[in-house]
Order: structure tokens, then C-alpha cells, then sequence
């Protein structure tokens, strides 16, 4: 069926109108299985159902027709789950003008805020521009995981996957964006001036194409843009060069268009990167020894916990950062430079496992920037399981001694297979 | 011949290691100091190259402070440092490319950025495209140097290193991740050699049409709630901040939440 509501202006006038000679025979038309706002009881008195009078209007507001006709309408349900859910303008871009292309860190497959934020300056350059309507282009290495591209402003996407550009291999990386710069020739190219890669990246492609980038960028008004020098103590202005290194906050990301994020191929015969640096992979690192606002993957105790072994070992097996709530400090099951909260540390982890906390408010802020939280408790309805996005409500001990005998037996089977 | 103090270097000859020093700016005083970065790169020289294969080299104004800069470097048990003179506002990577074809290291520090001027951090990255050498950022130990490689420690975000198998001659950059440098002893720093070089200038015109200005307090992002409605504002300003939608394993096993667990760690991609 056709959800839009068709509405007959005259059959409501004529509901609203009592002296009109068909109001009677509308008023039965339009009755339909709605809830009777009054009645009359059986001692002849007059009742009223108050719940039942007024509609709910489109922005989910009750309305009270005072003509005390129009009642609760069928339509009012619908309207309102649409008010809900807010609509983004959908758009797509057949033939671009230009390209503004956005090279993302994409940690982990996703982009990060930093990312986003340079796809809305990306998206500012290409709306903004007099002489037609650009594209942003986003090229990305390696797979992506990413669904909500076109929500972040992305109208077309080349992304180079496979073995060569794994890792570190800033000289293959270099030589694919060469490739696309041949292939698409972009107005702007637009890097997060950030550790992820981003920084060494853009300015790696600036000195191979003899660009001067701006770099620290943090403002960009009309062909003009601001970015720190100086280790941050001076404002360097300039004409916008082609290539910009923007830094976290550069620009608001894109909230109320939906774009089309259409995949195109990579360029094809991409020469051949001289291999000067060659990766040997991860090195091992003692998670105690990370700092706990930059771990990246933090299991943390609270109050719910019996079994500090176990926890300790867990952690250990998991190669994970220990962190604790305030309640487990204080009572010195755990060190003062390892609380995660208000009081104590704010975290950054990408993965954040809370074993037997509740969460505090105060502990709740301390997490505030952490992407997916795991807890394990046994109340399901305390304030951390809210905040989850994945509970497990169980004895905490015992699912800790399970993940424990499932990965070390996983490793096993791998060291017994090699 | 020199001692072999480091057990890390290997090979008979003993590596002839560059670093780049730059005047510095004491962030919360701003007088000229030594660089924090490329102390901590010439902290790295000093442990590489023993007795004498360590050379620096500034291109720069010559000035009593940025002497009174430069000789804390000298004070870290560095016998003399080089100082091509530019006058300010000249373009210095020509005449450090020069002095380093001349000299021929086989490795190159220096900081990831210096701390006045632009500070773009695009020096390194020029020098290795016109060399035409290899280029390695944000070191964290170099482990060994042979013959024509180094294997070398990367720092990442969040504390994780990566080993890298670097071809010589290499540029490579310092920053935070790197052992921090030593204190300066004044009667080294005394005793050192500055000694200036002269060398072709080159202006950087485009950087004279900028306008620069202390550093503008950036404005905080505020949080826009963008609703059609008086309801839909109130209820996004009364909101509690909730994960939305997260999911629930009630009344399952131990093992399968473990299960769930490891799944969701596999995904992100953190457990190793």
C-alpha cells in the first residue's frame, strides 16, 4: 500500500462544521474503529475518555480539534515513525565537474571522526566551488568495513585492496595515489594530518607531485586556508594550495545528505613502486607497559569481581590493558594509575571489556570516546549494559575462565598445526 | 680506533651518520632552546655512531641565541656542528641537500617537525625525493644497521611498534616514541666547534605572500541538534548518551558468552 496519507479537506470541514446538512453522515463515515471520546453511562450521565480526544499530529504532538469531531486518525501512527526517523536528502552526482579526492586512515576498516571531519571540508570544497558541482572522491586501502560511507559524504569510492598494500608500504601507496591522480586528476587533494598514516601520506604524494601542502590545516574559508606552524603556536594563512593536510575538528561532518558512494575501478597497471622499506610485521608489546589512555584494547574489573587471578590472567591471555573502576581501586585490588573515569583516566580504546562494573556515571564519561564496549555482569539492568553493544549478563569469573580455555586453545591448535 | 661501545651496530666500518638539528622554542617561555624532536634524533646518532661518525648540521640564521641554541647540542658530547648560513626566509632544503650529497651518510635523523617557522614537517621528505633515498617516519629504536640495511623499531599509535627492514641510504624522522635525549653539559657545550659554512641561497618566495599570527584559540566544537520540532529538541537535550541498541545475552551459558565475546574481539580485530 501507498503510505502517503490522502487527506479530503472537505469531508473535514464539513466534520468540523455541525450545522452542515451531511455532518451526521460524515461523522459515521469517518468513525471507523476509533476509541469514542464520549458517551453516555448507564445512570444518563455523560462520559468522557479524555485519552481518546485529539489526534496525534505529524511531529507526534496531540492535536485537539475542539469541534470535538475529528478523533484519534489511523494515520497518526505511521506519521509519527516518520517524524522519528530523520530523513537524509539523498543525492548523486552523475557527472561531476571536478574530483575533490580524501585519502582516509580508516583504522581498523571504519573511518575514524578524524576521517569525517576531512570528508566535510572534502564535502565544502565541492559543493562550494562556482564553477559547477564536484565529487568527493575517497580512495581507501585495504578492505573496508565501513557501511555508512555515502552517510559521511562520499559520492565515489576507489578503494586499492590485496597483498600489496598490506602493512607498511608507504611506496605502493604513493604510486596507487599517482595513479589516481593521472586517472581523475582531483582538484583538491585532502589528507588527515594524523599519526594513523594520513600525515606521512599526504606529504609523501606532495613531494612526489612538487605540491606545497598546507599542513595542520584547521580552517578553510573562501580560497583561503589557516593551519598552525611552529609546533602549534603560530596561524599561517595562505592561498589554498592542492594539497591540504587538515587536522582533527577541521570542519563539521556531513549530517543531512545521504550521497550515492559509488565504487569505481582502480586505475589499472599501476607501476611498479621501488620496495626500499620492507615490513616485518608487529612487534610484540607488553600491554602493561602501554599507557591506559592509548591503549587500544582495555579489560577492566569493577566491583563484581571475586577472582583477581583469573582477571589478571585473562588479561594477560587476551594481551589486553588492565583497567578498573574507582570502587576497585579503593579498596586496593588494583593501582591508582589504572582507574578509567572521571577521577581517573579518560580512555581512547578501540574495544573496552568491563568485567562486574555497573557503571557510574563518572565512569561512563571516562569511556565516553571508546567504540565498542563489552561488559559482563550479572544485573541487566544497570547503566553499563545500556551503554554496551554487547552484554553478557553471566557470573563474571566463570566467562572469564571460558574466554581464557577458548583462546588458549585456539592457540594450541595453531602451534600444533605449525 | 674507536671503542665499540654499542653491541647493537655491526659490520667492520663503522656507519657515518647525519642529523639535522634546528633551533627550538621553549613552548610556555619561548626562548630558543634545542629541539626536543631532533635531540632525541641526535640521542639516536650518538648510540649508532661511536666516537666521531656523528655529524649535525643546522641551516639557518646565525645569531647569538640560536648559537646559545645550537651549542646545547654541542653539550651532548658532539664535537662540532655545522652551520650552513641562510638568511631568514630562504628556502634551506637545497642547501642541506648540497652539504648532505657532500658529506654522504648513510642515515639521516632528524625530528619529525621542527618548532618555528612553518614546521611543516616536509624537510625529511624533500631530502629523501631528491636523494632519492629511503624514508622511514616516526622512529622508535633502531635494533641493527648492516652493510646496506637497518632494521628499525616504527612507533605506532597506541603504544604498538613495528620492525622494518629499512635499505640504506635512508632518511629517517623522531618524534615522542623515541628514548628521550640527554642533558646538555655545559662544558662540552663550552668547548664545542661551531663552525659556519657558507652556502647559495635560495628564497622561499611563495612563503612570503602568507600572513602569519599567534596561534587563535581554535573555537570547541558545540553539539548540534538539528530537530524539526520543540519535542524532538527537548528529548535529544534530555537524552541519556547510550550506546543505542546494543545486544543482549541473558541467560546463556558461560561458554557461548564467551563465545560472543571472542567473536566480537576477532571482528575489531584486537585480539592477536
Amino acid at each position: 500500500m501507498n503510505d502517503i496519507i490522502r487527506r479530503d479537506p472537505r469531508t473535514e470541514w464539513i466534520a468540523r462544521n455541525r450545522l452542515h446538512p451531511e455532518h451526521d453522515a460524515v461523522l459515521a463515515r469517518m468513525g471507523g474503529s476509533a476509541p469514542a471520546a464520549q458517551w453516555m453511562g448507564p445512570n444518563g450521565i455523560i462520559r468522557r475518555n479524555p485519552h481518546a480526544v485529539g489526534f496525534i499530529g505529524p511531529n507526534g504532538i496531540r492535536r485537539i480539534d475542539r469541534s470535538g469531531a475529528q478523533t484519534a486518525n489511523a494515520g497518526g501512527s505511521a506519521r509519527r515513525d516518520a517524524a522519528v526517523a530523520p530523513t537524509r536528502r539523498q543525492i548523486r552526482i552523475e557527472t561531476p565537474a571536478f574530483y575533490v579526492a580524501v585519502v582516509a586512515d580508516m583504522p581498523g576498516g571504519r573511518l575514524s571522526a578524524h576521517d569525517r571531519d576531512v570528508l566535510g571540508l572534502a564535502r565544502q570544497l565541492a559543493d562550494g566551488a562556482s564553477d559547477g558541482q564536484g565529487a568527493v572522491l575517497l580512495v581507501s586501502f585495504g578492505e573496508s568495513r565501513e557501511e555508512g560511507l555515502g552517510d559521511a559524504g562520499v559520492d565515489r569510492v576507489v578503494s586499492f585492496t590485496g597483498e600489496r598494500f598490506e602493512g607498511y608500504v608507504p611506496e605502493q601507496r604513493v604510486t596507487a595515489l599517482g595513479g589516481v591522480e593521472r586517472q581523475h586528476e582531483p582538484r583538491h587533494w585532502l589528507f588527515p594530518d594524523s599519526s594513523l598514516g594520513g600525515a606521512e601520506l599526504g606529504r609523501r604524494l606532495a613531494v612526489r607531485l612538487g605540491e606545497r601542502p598546507a599542513t595542520q590545516v584547521w580552517q578553510i574559508a573562501i580560497g583561503e586556508c589557516t593551519g598552525r606552524g611552529a609546533a602549534g603556536s603560530m596561524d599561517i594563512s595562505r592561498r589554498l594550495p592542492r594539497i591540504v593536510l587538515a587536522l582533527p575538528e577541521c570542519a563539521e561532518p556531513v549530517s543531512d545528505t545521504t550521497h550515492a558512494a559509488e565504487s569505481i575501478a582502480p586505475p589499472a597497471a599501476l607501476p611498479q613502486a621501488l620496495r626500499r622499506i620492507e615490513d616485518l610485521g608487529a612487534v610484540a608489546v607488553d600491554p602493561s607497559s602501554v599507557a591506559l589512555a592509548e591503549a587500544e584494547f582495555i579489560l577492566s574489573a569493577g566491583n563484581g569481581i571475586r577472582d583477581w587471578d583469573g582477571f589478571h590472567r585473562a588479561a594477560s591471555v587476551l594481551g589486553a590493558t588492565e583497567g578498573a573502576s574507582r570502587v576497585a581501586v579503593d579498596n586496593g585490588f588494583m593501582p591508582r594509575h589504572r582507574q578509567v573515569g572521571a577521577t581517573g583516566t579518560w580512555v581512547t580504546a578501540r574495544v573496552y571489556l568491563a568485567v562486574g562494573i555497573s557503571g557510574a556515571i563518572q565512569h561512563l564519561q571516562g569511556i565516553q570516546q571508546c567504540d565498542k564496549v563489552i561488559a559482563i555482569n550479572t544485573d541487566p539492568g544497570c547503566d553499563m549494559v545500556k551503554r554496551a553493544d554487547l552484554a553478557v549478563i553471566a557470573d563474571s569469573s566463570e566467562v572469564l575462565a571460558a574466554v581464557v580455555e577458548l583462546v588458549e586453545g585456539v592457540r594450541k591448535e595453531q602451534r600444533n598445526a605449525a | 680506533m674507536q671503542r665499540e661501545r654499542n653491541g647493537n651496530v655491526t659490520g667492520d666500518e663503522r656507519v657515518k651518520v647525519a642529523a639535522l638539528v634546528s633551533v627550538g622554542r621553549h613552548p610556555v617561555t619561548g626562548r630558543p632552546r634545542r629541539a626536543e624532536y631532533d635531540a632525541r634524533a641526535v640521542e639516536i646518532g650518538l648510540s649508532l655512531a661511536t666516537g666521531g661518525g656523528l655529524h649535525l648540521v643546522h641551516a639557518g640564521e646565525c645569531s647569538s641565541e640560536s648559537e646559545a641554541a645550537l651549542r646545547a647540542y654541542l653539550g651532548m658530547g658532539i664535537a662540532a656542528v655545522d652551520m650552513v648560513q641562510q638568511p631568514a626566509g630562504a628556502d634551506i632544503v637545497p642547501a642541506l641537500e648540497s652539504w648532505l650529497r657532500e658529506l654522504g651518510p648513510r642515515l639521516v635523523l632528524c625530528g619529525a617537525r621542527g618548532e618555528t617557522g612553518e614546521a611543516s614537517g616536509l624537510v625529511p621528505f624533500l631530502l629523501a625525493e631528491r636523494l632519492g633515498w629511503s624514508l622511514v617516519c616516526g622512529l622508535a629504536e633502531v635494533e641493527s644497521v648492516d652493510g646496506d640495511s637497518m632494521t628499525v623499531l616504527q612507533a605506532l599509535p597506541r603504544g604498538q611498534r613495528r620492525r622494518l627492514k629499512v635499505r640504506l641510504p635512508a632518511v629517517v624522522t623522531v618524534d615522542a616514541a623515541a628514548q628521550p635525549a640527554r642533558q646538555s653539559a655545559f662544558g662540552p657545550a663550552r668547548r664545542g666547534e661551531l663552525q659556519r659554512l657558507d652556502a647559495p641561497v635560495t628564497p622561499d618566495r611563495e612563503a612570503q605572500g602568507w600572513t602569519t599570527a599567534p596561534a587563535r584559540k581554535r573555537p570547541k566544537r558545540l553539539k548540534i541538534v538539528k530537530a524539526t520540532s520543540a519535542r524532538d529538541r527537548f528529548k535529544a537535550a534530555a537524552a541519556k548518551a547510550e550506546g543505542g541498541g546494543g545486544q543482549v545475552l541473558t541467560g546463556v551459558s558461560a561458554q557461548a558468552g564467551a563465545e560472543a565475546i571472542l567473536k566480537l574481539l576477532r571482528e575489531e580485530g584486537v585480539l592477536r
